[in-house]
């Protein structure tokens, strides 16, 4: 569940939590722009480095550096696969420039798991709600998004129940070969998917009985408003685009390899 | 028999359930665990098959260190029926739902064969033996919960709120099942808020407040002191609170049997009555 805990809202009052959600998701679209542009070891390294002050102003260094724990594995296959492919491709020998390729796109995989894990952990689901209705997504998709984010911890918790019901009954986990294992695992999801089915109907049924989608037009309780801080964050943003854009049309970045 | 010593357990999040509880339940016994909301009571009696293992201290099964043995090995003798039967129920049938652990204990089929009529016949369930769990209705799903544990017939059963959304004819009949237990000297232990239903049973009561006991005793003690009650907002159970308020009468204020309260006031009515 480490993954999970990386990207799980907690309530922190900070400059970057007090943000405004939709400025926080163009700048996430910013990084993720400046990423897939530059496939170099330097100005990923760059970009990488740049969101760690985000990160300790928030102060969710903890719970961060877990997100990318879990982003771990999947860097692991990303670096093994690139490899992998230029050593049988390349007749079986790996040139100095492709392991630095191989490095530089593990590094993009990080830096895009970096910013989204920075946007979840900072904003919360309501403040995401918000800022997909202001941003015209109708509300009833608006609803069920933020209702899904908000189930997850709630779901994780009723796993961690049923295994511990089922192992009560002698059920073990970590027991037998491959398939035996996913095996093992039935009797933890079907109850897990029948409950989340049961209280999405209770869910369904308690919000029909309080005027849900009653009026086409709903007001909210908080409205979303840009302050000094997202202008600021804004300015960034620019600064990061305008930048990035420079750089690719106009300096030639050297590779380590070449540096060296 | 069932020994913690000083158990102290934190969860992974930090917070500290259980600050040093110590217990010893003998073969046999009957015990309720009661307490607010919070108080550290199910996360206790998950230690007693090896589902949680102390961070401080030990529990020691038979003699055995609960963190030398694995949850399956201990579940052979200490039963766990969860308060949520929805938690466990996921087979076609009843009678592979009842099945399913004597499986995974690797049980002979003839002998599991026996074990299902014998645990669907104790729960009144035999009819519902080829019927899905998930079409029965709340009662029955917690009825087949518990048949599914009593089915490998455990040496030491726990039951995590056994009265929570049963009525009250249901309740008797488990209040009798666990006496029929108590007299093939089972240790059942009990976890509940329903003062109520441990008036009735009159078993030891054991009092938790924020991970720790506050009070170990006899239910007719422990139920009839308005002060140690207090303490884990447990309010007296109603037979209790009457004697209670007749203290000034010269009344005994130990009662919690409705057959004594009874025989009580009609000998008091009768003598005021001459």
């Amino acid at each position: 569940m480490s993954v999970f805990d990386g990207l799980k809202f907690r309530k922190v009052i900070s400059p970057i939590h007090n943000l405004d959600p939709r400025m926080k998701f163009i700048y996430v679209i910013a990084i993720f722009v400046a990423a897939i542009v530059f496939f170099q070891i330097i100005p990923l390294l760059f970009l990488f480095v740049m969101q760690i002050p985000f990160v300790l102003l928030a102060r969710v260094q903890k719970q961060w550096l877990r997100s990318l724990r879990g982003a771990a594995f999947l860097a692991v296959v990303i670096f093994s696969v690139n490899i992998a492919t230029t050593f049988f491709t390349k007749g079986y020998t790996l040139p100095p420039e492709d392991i630095e390729r191989a490095v530089s796109m593990t590094l993009r995989f990080v830096v895009l798991v970096e910013s989204f894990s920075v946007f979840f952990l900072t904003t919360s689901p309501d403040h995401l709600g918000l800022a997909l209705e202001n941003s015209r997504v109708p509300y009833e998709f608006a609803f069920a998004f933020t209702t899904a984010v908000r189930f997850v911890p709630v779901l994780a918790e009723e796993a961690q129940t049923i295994m511990d019901a089922q192992k009560a009954r002698g059920l073990e986990l970590e027991k037998g070969g491959l398939l035996k294992r996913i095996r093992n695992y039935i009797p933890v999801l079907i109850p897990l998917i029948v409950s989340a089915i049961r209280r999405s109907l209770e869910l369904a049924e308690a919000m029909e009985s309080r005027a849900w989608g009653a009026t086409k037009k709903r007001s909210n309780l908080y409205a979303l408003k840009l302050h000094r801080g997202d202008y600021g964050l804004l300015a960034i943003i620019v600064g990061i685009l305008a930048v990035t854009v420079y750089i690719y049309f106009f300096v030639p970045i050297p590779t380590i390899v070449s540096l060296l | 028999m069932i020994e913690a010593e000083n158990v102290h357990y934190s969860y992974p999040s930090k917070v500290e359930a259980l600050k040093g509880v110590s217990i010893t339940i003998k073969d046999g016994e009957f015990v309720a665990i009661m307490g607010q909301n919070g108080a550290g009571k199910s996360t206790f009696v998950k230690h007693f098959n090896g589902l949680l293992k102390p961070t401080v201290g030990s529990v020691k099964i038979d003699g055995v260190e609960t963190t030398k043995s694995s949850v399956a090995a201990l579940a052979r003798n200490v039963g766990f029926v969860f308060q949520n039967p929805d938690h466990q129920l996921f087979s076609e049938t009843v009678e592979e739902e009842i099945a399913f652990a004597l499986k995974n204990f690797g049980l002979e089929p003839e002998i599991i064969e026996k074990r299902i009529d014998w645990a669907l016949n104790l729960l009144s369930l035999t009819q519902y033996r080829k019927t899905s769990p998930f079409l029965l209705s709340g009662g029955e799903r917690k009825r087949v919960a518990l048949a599914s544990v009593l089915a490998w017939d455990p040496k030491t059963l726990i039951l995590d709120e056994p009265t929570i959304g049963q009525d009250h004819e249901q309740k008797e009949k488990l209040r009798q099942f666990i006496m029929q237990l108590q007299t093939q000297k089972k240790t059942v232990v009990i976890v509940t808020h329903d003062v109520e239903f441990v008036a009735e049973c009159n078993p030891r009561v054991v009092l938790m407040k924020e991970g720790k006991i506050v009070a170990d005793g006899e239910g007719k003690e422990i139920l009839t002191d308005p002060a140690t009650l207090e303490l884990s907002s447990i309010v007296l159970p109603q037979i209790a609170q009457v004697f209670a308020k007749l203290s000034d009468l010269g009344l005994p204020k130990d009662i919690i049997d409705i057959y004594e309260a009874k025989a009580i006031l009609l000998k008091e009515a009768w003598r005021r009555g001459k």
